[in-house]
């Protein structure tokens, strides 16, 4: 593989996807990186495949996690009141004083 | 300085604020589940281990300095109770997974496509579409193996830095990348075959 790389400088699209993170993390060689943008510029399932990546980035970056149950929030808070009580029984700050 | 989108609310439960707790509980409850389950063997020790944290976060608030962001204090405290529950120890690329990332049979015998991306993008200016799309992606991440989960988890839905992440999940910067490659590539994949349309 590297070596066929090496012989053939243009970049063929099954080469191109697994350059794609490596291209928006800035980690390819300057080289490389002009090798990948030159390969774009003639290939626009490459671009859309990259364009793909990019809005699934978004789209994981839009899952907001779910609510915590009615129940879930009455253990958590009891969790809470339990470590406030076993650690030396101090009373929270008063919020009013 | 770090910026840190917690340090309200770590304040508040300084303070003896109780819903502060829940609110921290909330936001990030299931990304720690979703972390947890790569290193114990159920879903119920992983409950356990959350659990654990919790309360190990409460035990240590007087010690955090600021240091990380909280939420990096918060995974490194879970990645260590997971790994004591846990029995996982060296972690490393596993050969959980392995080969390209786009299925050989779409590209013809010089390496180009001979069955292309189908188009789906267009479609998420529909928001209803969108919801959708990240409803399945919510499912999707559950599937992927255990590291690219955590890698994904860290880096796209907590929007963490590759440092922060490496810091949190002891990886290099070249394994959490491969994991990461492998784990987008996967769920775009899920959208196409779902969502795209030749």
């Amino acid at each position: 593989m590297a070596l066929r790389l090496r012989l053939r400088p243009d970049l063929v699209c099954q080469q191109a996807v697994e350059l794609v993170t490596d291209y928006l993390e800035g980690a390819l060689s300057r080289r490389d990186r002009r090798r990948f943008e030159s390969h774009l510029a003639g290939c626009p399932h490459c671009t859309e495949y990259l364009a793909q990546m990019r809005m699934t980035i978004r789209i994981t970056g839009s899952v907001t996690p779910e609510d915590l149950s009615p129940q879930m929030r009455v253990e958590f808070i009891e969790l809470y009141r339990s470590f406030r009580a076993e650690a030396g029984g101090e009373p929270a700050p008063d919020p009013d004083a | 300085m770090i910026q840190d989108p917690d340090a309200g609310l770590l304040d508040r439960l300084r303070s003896g604020d109780e819903q502060a707790f829940v609110a921290l509980v909330g936001r990030y409850r299931e990304a720690m589940l979703r972390l947890a389950a790569g290193y114990v063997p159920s879903q119920a020790v992983a409950e356990e281990v959350v659990q654990e944290t919790w309360i190990g976060v409460l035990r240590g608030l007087d010690g955090f300095e600021g240091r990380s962001t909280v939420r990096t204090w918060l995974f490194r405290i879970l990645v260590n109770r997971a790994r004591t529950a846990g029995s996982r120890e060296r972690r490393s690329v596993a050969v959980e997974d392995i080969g390209p990332v786009v299925d050989q049979s779409r590209f013809d015998g010089a390496g180009g496509w001979s069955a292309p991306p189908e188009h789906w993008i267009e479609r998420t200016d529909d928001k209803l579409m969108a919801a959708k799309m990240a409803d399945r992606i919510r499912t999707a991440i559950g599937d992927l193996p255990a590291r690219q989960r955590e890698v994904v988890t860290l880096r796209d839905i907590e929007g963490m830095s590759s440092n922060e992440v490496c810091g949190v999940l002891e990886i290099s910067e070249a394994n959490q990348r491969v994991l990461l490659h492998r784990g987008r590539s996967r769920l775009r994949l899920v959208l196409e075959s779902e969502f795209g349309e030749a």
